[in-house]
């Protein structure tokens, strides 16, 4: 039997063990946060965090993440108390449609927890994997920037918990 | 915003209490009079009131007042992300003077809502924002009237402060107690007393959009989110090409697999639905294996640019200007050039997705459709169920730029579930046939003609635009896809242009440059290669490219500095002011050249009645690649009375990153057979290594004028204010959209 933790809760698969991990997450655990954009790993929609790396959940069957850690955009927050990239996001109103900023935010949470002090323009080129259509580019970026600047501040390198992907 | 989103009739009227007594949308007959608003024909009616109060008169199909004092807004009009549903909300909240947390919503449902036509062509604000303003204006004189009567003193004396109505010696009124059933069951009136801008306390202020907490954590907010109970998941099989007929389906093994629920056949419409969502693409894929379909014959046209094929088929022709008359002379130097547009995709990042629920006699549908009342009128006719038998909820769905696949997946949705009485049906297309099958933005050719005199002023000009229909949008059933395939199908509306002065292929046709001497044609294309519908500016994203291009070609060729030379043939002060902020914003004239950066200008004000928007930009041109960078782009916008600056600002640099895509990348591909861009290799679109540096908006706000609508003004400025910059950059003039490696390399070649 397959078990993946999600969200610091460790499920049992029950499904088919080729499903993609996009489809298992929305309809056996009925989580929104990712998103279906093309089902082939090009627009980034459906991004989650697996051991810190961020990983397009499209194109990947439940069957290969056995034992591992997935972190989802819920995992990082709600409304009523968002993480700090969540907040960074809104304080920027960082979104139009808003069906590409789930995978923007995990991919940018991938990259600052590895980099903490990531430049600007590596999070450009963090970012290239995933499409946005609304034209919300120049507010993701600010919104991570403004992310990134308030997760340092909020805790300095000294002591700054292991994240996860860091324990391995 | 986390609340569920499906509410069923019942809710409804509880929620609203003993006010529902006596509340209608409209005056009995008027639903059949009232004509829903088309693709920026906008609400029109025979009364002189604000908006939509035109069609929908009774203040309160606008406003409701609870027991409780709070209020809810009611708007015909749909949350695309664009933000209306917050800057309605400050407009009622502002005459009502009420904290805007004691004001909700309810967007676009026909059980419940105004039918405001289609959310489009730039009319939410001058449609619904005018009304509700209005209304909520009425809603104040309406409870302030009743306290006066109460106390028996002139309502001059009184004031309304924090959802009550207060009298000078401190007695007060919560508008809960001043509410009847009945009081606001009234038709508005032509003027009602609106606050001055002036005292605005939160008209003008950037109120965060409510929509945004749970877009960014995960709240179940978009229509691919609704998890009804019992709800299935389907899928379609299209046919592998347009007029492809299903020959013969072997389903046996599909039906009999654990989990399937349906395999829905009628004609060439072809769906299955599962218990899982997997499941259902899992059988959709060997359904489609097993499905034999007939080869069409190869049909479209393959000549390129597409702009010129469209030009090859018939057309009718409509003067829609002609001033003046061609001077002769021999003193005037002539210019003529051509300029083309191919088809090109919405290209939602989520594919198209509906929810339908066939509930004893009442389907009701959730979708993200831009018009729920055209919408509920087309599936109505699909299924031969009277439109009161069908209810359609717009629920927020991936970006929407137009007619995209919306429309289609809620025929799609609706299909299946009538073959699945009780249980709600969610169907989601794919990347593959979102891509396929949208209706695109028309390819298009245009030719602009002119003759500058010996001062370097426009005497002659001459312009032609060749274009198919920018709207196929549902009304009839015909408009949806499933329609057309059913085994007793339905034909596709007839094409129709839509008219001056809002026009479609020949929006923004006419500048708005005072020219003495001017003749612009429509050649109207009724036959459509491709499926073709309205996206996002319709012509006018091909014409103020091909205008703004042509006038910098003007300019250069004369030796005039481009803005100056706009300014020489500009009358309308308000134009003059946006042309001029954005070059003193962008630094025109003083800022150092960069090299390898060329600049460029382009000006237009969307369909010669909405927003002004001036766009100026510096482009990197790499000449060993022909890459093109929009490095920076500086945009001034006057859309009259400003409600949220910040979602303005937004719309507008989402507009010219968007173009900017469209621009430099965007071209739908096809081959005799079909359509071949059918994902993001086959058809990229902008990516973060080509992101501006900058992008600055500046907004001329223009307190107490009436809104004009923002949200498309800025797609066609900054198409031309690129290629200007190409050519400022490199001499060389792109005049085929998008302007690719290919074509740069081309031009600068010669």
């Amino acid at each position: 039997m397959t078990t993946i933790t999600v969200n610091g809760s460790a499920h049992e698969v029950a499904v088919d063990p080729t499903t993609p991990l996009l489809y298992w997450l929305r309809d056996a655990l009925g989580l929104n946060g990712a998103k279906y954009g093309c089902g082939l790993g090009q627009c980034g929609a459906c991004t989650v965090v697996v051991e810190g790396e961020a990983v397009m959940s499209c194109v990947v069957p439940v069957v290969a993440l056995d034992g591992k850690h997935v972190t989802t955009l819920e995992g990082l927050g709600t409304a009523d108390a968002p993480g700090p990239l969540q907040r960074a996001f809104i304080d920027e109103q960082a979104a139009q449609c808003g069906f590409c900023i789930p995978g923007m935010i995990m991919r940018a949470e991938a990259l600052l927890a590895r980099r903490p002090d990531a430049s600007d323009a590596e999070i450009r080129a963090t970012l290239q994997t995933n499409l946005c259509r609304c034209g919300t580019h120049m507010r993701i970026l600010k919104a991570v920037r403004r992310g990134a600047d308030a997760m340092r501040a909020a805790s300095p390198p000294a002591a700054r918990p292991v994240r996860l992907g860091d324990a391995r | 915003m986390t609340a569920p989103l499906v509410i069923d009739r019942r809710t409804v009227l509880r929620g609203t209490g003993a006010l529902v007594l006596g509340f209608a949308l409209r005056p009995v007959g008027a639903a059949e009079a009232a004509e829903p608003a088309g693709e920026g024909g906008g609400a029109t009616g025979p009364r002189d009131l604000p908006g939509s109060l035109k069609t929908t008169p009774l203040v309160d199909s606008w406003i409701r007042v609870a027991a409780d004092g709070n209020v809810e807004v009611l708007t015909g009009k749909a949350e695309l992300g664009q933000g209306i549903a917050t800057a309605l909300v400050q407009l009622a909240a502002e005459e009502l003077d009420l904290p805007l947390a004691r004001v909700t919503i309810r967007t676009a449902d026909t059980a419940t809502t105004a039918d405001e036509g289609y959310t489009a062509g730039s009319h939410s604000m001058q449609d619904s924002g005018s009304a509700i303003r209005a209304a909520a204006a009425e809603v104040r004189g309406l409870l302030v009237g009743e306290a006066a009567t109460r106390w028996a003193v002139p309502a001059e004396a009184l004031r309304v402060e924090g959802g009550a109505v207060l009298a000078p010696d401190g007695r007060r009124f919560g508008f809960g107690d001043l509410v009847s059933a009945t009081l606001l069951h009234v038709e508005a009136t032509p003027h009602p007393a609106l606050k001055p801008p002036g005292r605005y306390a939160v008209v003008g202020q950037a109120v965060p959009r409510r929509d945004i907490p749970a877009k960014v954590t995960g709240g179940a907010i978009y229509v691919q989110d609704l998890r009804p109970a019992g709800m299935v998941h389907a899928r379609v099989i299209r046919p592998p090409a347009p007029g492809a007929r299903l020959q013969s389906l072997d389903d046996a093994a599909v039906r009999a697999t654990p989990g399937v629920v349906a395999v829905v056949r009628d004609g060439d419409f072809l769906a299955v639905a599962a218990e899982t969502e997997w499941g259902a693409v899992e059988a959709m894929r060997r359904l489609a294996a097993a499905a034999r379909w007939s080869t069409p014959a190869a049909s479209l046209p393959t000549d390129r640019p597409a702009g010129r094929a469209i030009r090859a088929l018939p057309a009718r022709d409509t003067v829609i200007l002609d001033r003046g008359a061609p001077p002769a002379g021999d003193g005037l130097r002539r210019f003529a050039s051509d300029f083309t547009r191919p088809y090109q995709a919405h290209g939602s990042i989520g594919p198209s997705c509906a929810v339908a629920h066939l509930d004893g006699d009442t389907l009701t549908v959730w979708t993200h459709t831009q018009g729920v009342f055209p919408d509920r009128a087309a599936i109505a006719e699909m299924l031969g169920f009277p439109p009161a038998r069908v209810r359609c909820i717009h629920t927020q769905g991936s970006g929407c730029y137009g007619h995209n696949g919306a429309d289609d997946a809620a025929g799609d949705a609706a299909l299946v579930a009538r073959a699945l009485p009780g249980r709600p049906v969610r169907l989601q297309l794919m990347r593959e046939q979102e891509a396929a099958w949208e209706p695109f933005g028309p390819a298009m050719l245009t030719r602009a003609e002119a003759a500058l005199d010996a001062d370097g002023r426009i005497a002659d000009w001459s312009y032609g635009v060749w274009s198919n229909t920018h709207n196929m949008r549902p009304g009839g059933a015909g408009a949806l896809l499933a329609a057309r395939l059913l085994a007793k199908p339905f034909a596709p509306p007839e094409p129709k242009p839509i008219p001056q002065p809002e026009g479609g292929g020949d929006r923004n046709a006419i500048p708005l440059y005072a020219l003495p001497n001017a003749r612009v044609t429509h050649h109207f294309v009724p036959d459509m290669p491709l499926r073709v519908s309205a996206m996002r500016a319709l012509g006018a994203y091909a014409n103020v490219f091909s205008i703004e291009s042509f006038m910098d070609e003007l300019a250069r060729a004369s030796a005039q500095d481009p803005i100056a030379f706009r300014l020489r043939h500009l009358d309308d002060p308000r134009a003059r002011d946006v042309v001029a902020r954005a070059r003193d914003e962008a630094a025109w004239t003083g800022r150092p050249r960069v090299p390898g950066r060329g600049r460029g200008f382009a000006f237009a004000r969307y369909k010669n009645l909405a927003a002004y928007c001036a766009v100026a930009v510096e482009v990197e041109v790499d000449r060993d690649t022909g890459r093109l960078r929009l490095a920076r782009a500086v945009a001034a916008v006057d859309g009259g009375q400003v409600v949220n600056p910040d979602g303005l600002r937004n719309q507008i640099e989402g507009a010219i990153l968007q173009s900017m895509s469209w621009t430099l990348y965007e071209e739908v591909g096809f081959d005799a057979a079909g359509v071949t861009s059918v994902d993001w290799a086959t058809y990229p679109i902008l990516r973060f290594d080509a992101v501006p540096d900058t992008v600055e908006v500046h907004l001329v706000d223009r307190p107490g004028q009436p809104f004009l609508g923002c949200g498309e003004c800025g797609q066609g400025p900054t198409a031309a204010a690129i290629a200007n910059a190409v050519a400022d950059a490199t001499g060389a003039r792109l005049r085929d959209l998008p302007l690719t490696r290919e074509r740069v390399l081309a031009a600068l070649a010669v």
